[in-house]
């Protein structure tokens, strides 16, 4: 098996006393689409702000193309970060500039290309999300759907050997995110880029991923293939592949007992 | 508490640092930073310049009243003048630019914090310093002393139209006492005032924009933050350099 592009080891991470990570493992092959599920608040999208160096872990290391994030400095994490692509559960299209321009974006601030080539990779980008008609828009005018075509587009434009994508079906209807789940396959297979697609769409990733981690109480409970995963007979993953509303995640939030508290023999609320 | 307002004097210093260390290759495209004084000047003149009318005004009867109870009524010009240039104009600009154009770039910069614009551009190796804050920091800063000129221009308007044409002061008295007694110490002072106030106006509004806390009420309690410091700073900064212009 060749070398990982992300290899996360024995991770810890604590937000003001809180733990949200404990000795987290995870791995990311080349080429490949690498799921990460699991339920709400269990730090999918803080996994993802770990690997991009926006957050440092409080234990534990994390390489990107080998390069350890957490000691590079702001112009080695901008490197690193230009080999990489992100697309944001809004989008995050600059809301200042048009269609083009958000597309245009991170080329012209980091690349010195001609007018008209400039003009060429951008259309080239947008007619593969099919917006090319698009392109005058203002990031107001668009439906969600065209704006996460539109930030897929940007988050190619430098064309990047890593991509990664934060929730990327959230809200969508079922045409819009047929098109997304194509598009993430497409460019996987057309360029070989290596994907990390943080979701709790179970269906939509299972199609797509060629490896899943489930998250679940700050560690990866269950990692494998999507059909390793719906054949696990750990309960907390079949719980979620099966959408069942109680388990080892409970649907309570921890409170006092129900009973006591609707009585009043309860002094706490 | 005491700790905790160093501490935070300290973060706003190192981020001042940082903006000024952007503010080259921001000046480095003239477009943007034209399109930012733009944003904060051209968008905050008619406020100003009413309000520069209506300051005018005041100043014209209530000096007007002042002065005829010495018999010194000709003298209203130079009053106004250096009350205009000193005191009125930068601290009353001050104020307007803190609510009109300060809270303005607070919930912008705020607004893409809090919908991830600022780390899209992080992730896409573009310092949001260089390409959001250091623009509109230049053009707060630029646009002060330029609203400034016009809140004087027009409060002198306003003190004449009072003074002159209502309270019959004698129009050459009132332009030529003034053109006598206004040195250009005068008017360094409201210069030196504009800028300060500018860049201290600026500075909060685009710190506040930028650490806000990316939900709606983080952005709400930013733009807050950032009338209330720009206020009390504007009339902390206002008396300690009166106090050093005047030797104090």
């Amino acid at each position: 098996m060749s070398e990982p592009v992300i290899k996360v080891s024995g991770l810890d991470y604590e937000v003001g006393g809180r733990s949200i990570f404990k000795g987290l493992d995870f791995e990311a092959q080349p080429g490949r689409i690498t799921a990460v599920m699991g339920p709400s608040g269990t730090g999918k999208t803080t996994l993802l702000r770990l690997i991009t160096g926006q957050s440092n872990p409080t234990q534990g290391r994390i390489e990107v193309f080998g390069q350890d994030v957490s000691t590079l400095d702001k112009p080695g994490l901008y490197a690193l970060r230009r080999r990489m692509g992100m697309l944001f559960q809004n989008g995050a299209l600059l809301t200042d500039l048009d269609v083009f321009e958000n597309v245009a974006f991170p080329v012209r601030e980091n690349a010195q290309l001609p007018e008209a080539v400039l003009r060429q990779l951008v259309l080239t980008k947008l007619h593969s999300v099919g917006l090319r008609g698009a392109a005058k828009l203002m990031p107001s005018e668009l439906s969600g759907g065209m704006a996460r075509r539109v930030a897929l587009a940007r988050a190619t434009v430098m064309d990047p050997e890593l991509l990664i994508y934060d929730e990327p079906f959230v809200g969508l209807d079922p045409i819009s995110m047929g098109v997304i789940v194509r598009l993430i396959r497409e460019l996987n297979e057309a360029l070989g880029i290596t994907s990390i697609v943080v979701s709790h769409d179970v269906g939509e990733l299972s199609s797509i991923a060629h490896y899943s981690y489930l998250l679940s109480g700050g560690r990866a409970v269950a990692s494998g293939t999507p059909e390793e995963l719906r054949a696990s007979p750990l309960e907390v993953v079949r719980q979620f592949m099966s959408g069942q509303a109680d388990g080892p995640v409970p649907f309570h939030y921890p409170a006092p007992d129900y009973h006591a508290e609707l009585l009043g023999t309860r002094s706490e609320p | 508490m005491i700790a905790a307002f160093i501490q935070r004097v300290g973060r706003v210093a190192v981020f001042l640092g940082r903006v000024l260390a952007q503010c080259g290759p921001a000046l480095a495209r003239p477009r943007s930073v034209v399109h930012q004084i733009y944003n904060a000047g051209a968008r905050s003149l008619v406020i100003v310049m009413l309000s520069g009318l209506f300051v005018g005004m005041v100043l014209g009867l209530q000096g007007f009243d002042l002065l005829q109870r010495f018999g010194s009524e000709d003298a209203l010009g130079v009053a106004a003048a250096l009350g205009l240039l000193k005191e009125l104009g930068p601290v009353v600009t001050a104020l307007l630019f803190a609510g009109r154009a300060g809270t303005a770039l607070t919930s912008e910069i705020g607004l893409m914090r809090a919908t991830d614009q600022l780390t899209a551009m992080e992730m896409m190796a573009v310092d949001p310093l260089r390409y959001v804050v250091a623009p509109r920091f230049l053009g707060g800063v630029i646009a002060m002393p330029l609203l400034v000129a016009v809140f004087n221009v027009v409060g002198l308007f306003g003190a004449q139209l009072i003074g002159v044409q209502l309270m019959g002061v004698d129009p050459g008295a009132f332009w030529s006492q003034m053109q006598g007694a206004v040195e250009l110490n005068d008017v360094t002072e409201g210069i030196v005032k504009s800028v300060c106030f500018g860049v201290a106006c600026s500075l909060v509004a685009v710190h506040e924009g930028f650490t806000a806390k990316p939900t709606a009420q983080g952005v709400g309690l930013a733009t807050t933050r950032t009338v209330v410091i720009s206020s009390v700073l504007t009339l902390l900064l206002d008396y300690m350099l009166t106090a050093a212009f005047l030797g104090r």
